[in-house]
């Protein structure tokens, strides 16, 4: 190897070092994309993943998990979607498209964005139990990279789980096995398999741990703290690292809630979000709520993250993967998915529900307003509906937006007779 | 006591001036580029018209697009609660309330006391605004106040499928072109507006009386198709226009 690539690796390896103490997120995500896109330098394979996908054979074979998804998320935080999005739609590709698609496939042919564009992949993965647009996604970057693609097909899942769903998608887990096999040239490690699934659910337990702590009030973190912290349980689950960042955090958070610190300066009413963030404007959204002394202290998006931990079987992680990747929060009926807000209103003790009806994705906003009247009729409290994009900032009006949260906020406040 | 309320819309802003729970005065003008000038000029000229000095006021609140752009005004409300209390005030029984503005329509759902129990407002389009109507009146050459008695008289109403404002348009355009009789096409207009209020208002399950406020419940031509289309009768207060400065007012008398 020349002498400055060994440089550079050694320099990756001294920082990681030094950051593993210090953990914070910036830097993990810092050397987590060096690495990505490092490499071929180093011998590493890198597959892109959906982000409902099984990452724990990836991790077992050790290559490098990249998420487009949480590129797209990226992009739209640092407010390039627009710019991406119009791109894309030169290229050809529908303003009614997914953002996240949209952006990370003009992304990859302009390598621009927040981080000048991905890694290049060597395989990519496609689950589709979070939408059907990954399908096509996948398959257009698959051509464009000239690279293998592996899908796993989850039956939607409108009541319970049926055997021959367990069957179906169990079978193709041995399949997805294969292709990792044949693309890395060498075995599984199912026992090292076994130990990234056990990590895998211990890092989900403590990121429970974490979003439980807003249970508290006040809270010590908001929702939009938790998009933040999100990162990691996303991409490296299954990793120590993130058994060490959540343990920390985790510690953090129950230390603030002992002293009875609240992530806003003054909580008086308390939120639920559902659907993915409006990323360009996670902050705006934040300070104009606390602004009514609103606190956002849980949402429907992280904790998907955690919430099919019931379907693992620690001691049978293999197995278990198809129902715990096949039950989740976009894969199910809209009764079932009432019913998981319905707890989560309970829980956390919430005044009402901010549903963010997002044009990029059909899956989660499908079945809101419906949703909004089971609440509303079960629970009796009000939900607002934000109209919005997670990316593309042309689908964001902000004095509509203001009206709607001050009028909802004022019906909050009217009904706890404030 | 007497209160004032300012509604400052994205097409015109209202004022009205309350006096121990009576209507001393309203008045409306177009709101322009500027809508703090707008909102202080309309203001300042009903002042003068009922002969009230600024002393005299005990509070005023804003409402309105324009609410945080007018510097006087001792709280800014949204127009939700504002059109709630104001329809309670002209009508006690009223229990919804359908508002069509420039460039947001609303059906608010309040309880005995005039209470917002609930809302829902348009989505990001203009379809089914003012802005809308305005839009279509002047594609039709006609002036928009003759729209709701030029419509009463159409024999078949015209079909505008379309949700969007801008090709509704083309396809007003296309259907004059095509020789379609002017009060059809205003007619097939408000059908259209009212089927995506209507839509917006069951989806709230709205409850009789229903009432209707804003500039567009002047359009008797809306106000009829838009009975039709919720199966119930909609009333109309001479106040219409003015519901929700009025609201403002009577807001205004309870802060402290």
């Amino acid at each position: 190897m020349p002498e400055i690539v060994l440089f550079f690796l050694a320099k990756i390896k001294k920082l990681a070092l030094h950051f593993k103490k210090k953990k914070k997120m910036k830097e993990i995500m810092m050397i987590y994309y060096m690495e990505a896109k490092s490499a071929r330098i180093s011998g590493r394979k890198v597959a892109w993943i959906t982000s409902g996908g099984p990452v724990e054979p990836l991790i077992a074979m050790d290559i490098i998990p990249v998420y487009p998804e949480n590129h797209g998320a990226m992009i739209g935080a640092s407010k390039m979607g627009t710019d991406l999005c119009e791109k894309s739609e030169s290229m050809g590709y529908s303003s009614d498209l997914c953002s996240y698609a949209r952006s990370d496939i003009a992304c990859a042919t302009v390598n621009g964005g927040p981080i000048g564009g991905l890694p290049r992949p060597d395989m990519l993965v496609c689950c589709n139990n979070i939408c059907g647009t990954v399908l096509k996604w996948y398959e257009v970057q698959a051509r464009y990279f000239n690279v293998p693609l592996f899908i796993l097909d989850t039956p939607f899942c409108h009541t319970g789980y049926a055997e021959e769903v367990q069957r179906y998608v169990r079978r193709q887990l041995d399949e997805y096995v294969l292709f990792l096999e044949k693309a890395c040239g060498r075995k599984m490690d199912m026992d090292h398999l076994k130990a990234v699934g056990k990590l895998s659910l211990e890092g989900q337990r403590l990121w429970q741990a974490v979003l439980a702590t807003t249970t508290n009030s006040p809270a010590p973190m908001t929702a939009f703290d938790a998009f933040y912290h999100l990162a990691l349980i996303v991409t490296l689950r299954g990793t120590p690292l993130v058994i060490d960042y959540y343990t920390q955090l985790l510690e953090k958070m129950k230390d603030r809630v002992a002293r009875v610190i609240g992530a806003i300066p003054n909580e008086k009413y308390r939120l639920l979000w559902d659907n993915i963030p409006i990323w360009p404007r996670t902050r705006w959204l934040s300070e104009r709520l606390a602004s009514h002394n609103a606190c956002l202290v849980a949402d429907t998006y992280t904790s998907a993250w955690c919430g099919t931990m019931k379907y693992i079987n620690e001691n049978n992680f293999f197995d278990s993967m198809a129902e715990a990747y096949t039950r989740i929060y976009l894969n199910i009926g809209v009764d079932e998915m009432a019913r998981i807000v319905l707890e989560m209103v309970d829980r956390y003790k919430v005044d009402g529900i901010v549903m963010h009806s997002n044009r990029s994705c059909k899956p989660y906003s499908l079945g809101q307003y419906d949703i909004q009247k089971i609440v509303e009729k079960q629970r009796g409290i009000p939900c607002l509906m934000i109209e919005a994009d997670m990316v593309d900032e042309r689908s964001f009006s902000e004095s509509q937006v203001s009206t709607r949260i001050d009028a909802f906020m004022e019906i909050i406040k009217q009904r706890k007779g404030d | 006591m007497i209160t004032a309320g300012i509604d400052i819309g994205s097409i015109t802003t209202k004022a009205a001036v309350m006096a121990d729970g009576k209507i001393r005065g309203t008045r409306v003008i177009f709101t322009g580029y500027n809508a703090e000038q707008a909102g202080t000029k309309v203001y300042e000229e009903l002042l003068k018209e009922l002969g009230i000095e600024k002393s005299d006021i005990r509070k005023v609140v804003s409402t309105g697009y324009g609410r945080n752009s007018v510097k006087f005004m001792d709280k800014a409300m949204t127009e939700i609660i504002c059109h709630g209390a104001g329809a309670h005030y002209l009508n006690s029984r009223a229990r919804s309330v359908i508002d069509i503005g420039g460039q947001d329509s609303k059906a608010i759902v309040l309880d005995e006391k005039g209470k917002v129990k609930n809302f829902a407002m348009n989505d990001k389009c203009a379809a089914g605004t003012g802005r809308f109507l305005e839009v279509m009146a002047r594609a039709l050459e006609v002036d928009l106040d003759g729209f709701g008695a030029l419509s009463l008289r159409a024999g078949d109403p015209s079909r505008i499928s379309s949700l969007c404002t801008v090709f509704a348009e083309s396809e007003v355009i296309s259907l004059i072109s095509k020789g379609e009789k002017r009060e059809n096409i205003i007619a097939g207009i408000h059908e259209s507006i009212a089927a995506r209020i209507a839509a917006m208002a069951n989806r709230l399950r709205i409850a009789p009386l229903v009432v209707m406020t804003g500039g567009v419940a002047k359009n008797i031509g809306v106000v009829a198709a838009l009975e039709r289309k919720i199966g119930m009768a909609v009333e109309v207060s001479e106040y219409a226009q003015v519901n929700g400065a009025i609201g403002a007012a009577l807001l205004a008398t309870g802060l402290k």
